[in-house]
């Protein structure tokens, strides 16, 4: 990361959104901007904060984690019948096994769709969501409608994502109240009999292991 | 406490609205918003369960105008000035009234920090189970003005154990005082019909996390 923090005076950053500083055109910054950007400042001085230690914490989780962490373990589980038994019965050890460790996923449980039974997951008190596995959650899971409609309306909220379930399959909605992180384990695709793990992972979806998707087949 | 962070069930919020190929963060600020509730957090003086109830005491119609990170924001600052580490002045002011007494999270520390593997989880020998995967329970009826992780559209209804996550610090207390009680955590499957009448789906059912003090037994009720 940049250390374009340390110096208030004058920081730039050459690779992200230029909104923490006047715009080209002189474009005052925002309340926001300026707020966290105070109590940055009074922090560092402080000694409470130390900023390369906020630039290390940002990379960790903007570059180091992410969806494809989890899709490594859905595609695992798909070719590895004794590694997918592990991870159904000690979900925490056998995503350890990957090397996905750490906070916001101490304790892991994976739940496996079938033909029967489709499971979804959400937080309604806040925004839990497995961190090591899927990374930071996205907005709409963090955001207001997914948080109140998907306990009282799952088949509705699926629909919207274009998951059309049949009236016998049960739906299942886990709603991470406590420290427990979720992850689903989707179907696999047919037409995929023939592929390598890697090939498998690079089908899987961030939406389909919160269980607001299906896997498609590929060439879908 | 019953703050407009339960949203569970509640009805006129819109359709849900992904947002294609989205970025991790959309802002500088929500980068540097993120980091500094974590590394303030490392410094030890709160824990999850005192962060959370921290930012559910934002008021209701700021809380629903106004974005996640805003949230964290909310209680990081409502956290500095309540645990001491920065008093009210220095936050209106912005100025440093005088060094703190807490060692900053270092960067050589971070990956440790970020690899943390042992969170809420005790020791299961710590709490006798009540409850065993296919009991019947009841939740209680609460309305603690303190945190509590039982939401509301789940309080008074009738459940089943579905299985026991073993012991862990119930976070009700955890976020009161700090104390780790070490309390039972069982995910307690709801009927949809249960949770929301008889217009909700006859296969819909929802799990929720509840902590044993959350539950009575409900042997001899009816479904």
């Amino acid at each position: 990361m940049s250390d374009h923090h340390h110096d208030h005076g004058h920081d730039h950053d050459g690779d992200h959104e230029h909104d923490d500083r006047p715009g080209p055109h002189g474009a005052p910054l925002t309340d926001i901007q300026l707020r966290v950007r105070a109590l940055e400042s009074l922090l560092v001085d402080k000694g409470l904060v130390d900023p390369k230690a906020l630039d290390a914490l940002i990379d960790a989780y903007e570059t180091k984690v992410g969806p494809r962490n989890g899709a490594r373990v859905v595609a695992k589980a798909w070719v590895d019948p004794a590694f997918k038994q592990r991870l159904l019965s000690d979900s925490t050890g056998a995503i350890a096994e990957l090397g996905y460790i750490g906070r916001q996923g101490e304790d892991m449980v994976v739940l496996e769709n079938t033909p029967k039974v489709h499971n979804v997951v959400v937080c309604t008190l806040c925004s839990c969501y497995p961190w090591p596995v899927l990374g930071l959650p996205p907005v709409w899971y963090k955001s207001g409608p997914y948080r109140a409609r998907t306990v009282i309306d799952p088949r509705g909220v699926l629909r919207e994502f274009g998951v059309q379930l049949a009236d016998d399959v049960e739906v299942r909605v886990w709603d991470s109240t406590a420290e427990l992180r979720y992850l689903v384990l989707p179907e696999r695709p047919a037409g995929t009999e023939g592929m390598t793990e890697e090939q498998l992972a690079d089908l899987v979806t961030r939406d389909s292991m919160i269980g607001v998707a299906q896997v498609k087949s590929p060439g879908r | 406490m019953n703050g407009i962070h339960d949203l569970g069930g509640m009805h006129g919020f819109g359709p849900v609205n992904p947002e294609p190929n989205e970025p991790v963060f959309h802002h500088e600020w929500e980068r540097r918003a993120f980091a500094l509730n974590l590394a303030a957090g490392f410094l030890g003086r709160w824990n999850i369960d005192m962060g959370r109830y921290a930012r559910e005491h934002m008021p209701p119609a700021e809380y629903l105008a106004t974005t996640y990170y805003e949230h964290w924001l909310y209680g990081l600052e409502r956290l500095l000035v309540e645990k001491n580490l920065v008093t009210a002045k220095e936050l209106e002011t912005r100025r440093s009234q005088g060094p703190g007494t807490l060692k900053a999270l270092s960067p050589a520390d971070v990956p440790k920090a970020v690899r943390n593997r042992r969170a809420a989880r005790m020791d299961d020998r710590l709490a006798a189970a009540r409850f065993k995967a296919g009991d019947r329970v009841r939740t209680k009826n609460l309305n603690p003005t303190g945190h509590t992780r039982l939401p509301r559209y789940a309080r008074d209804k009738l459940g089943v154990i579905d299985r026991d996550h073993g012991v862990f610090i119930f976070a009700d207390a955890h976020a009161a005082s700090g104390e780790k009680v070490p309390q039972h955590c069982y995910a307690v499957r709801f009927e949809g019909r249960e949770l929301w009448g008889a217009d909700a789906g006859p296969r819909d059912a929802v799990f929720v996390d509840c902590f044993e003090p959350y539950l009575d037994p409900a042997d001899g009720e009816r479904a």
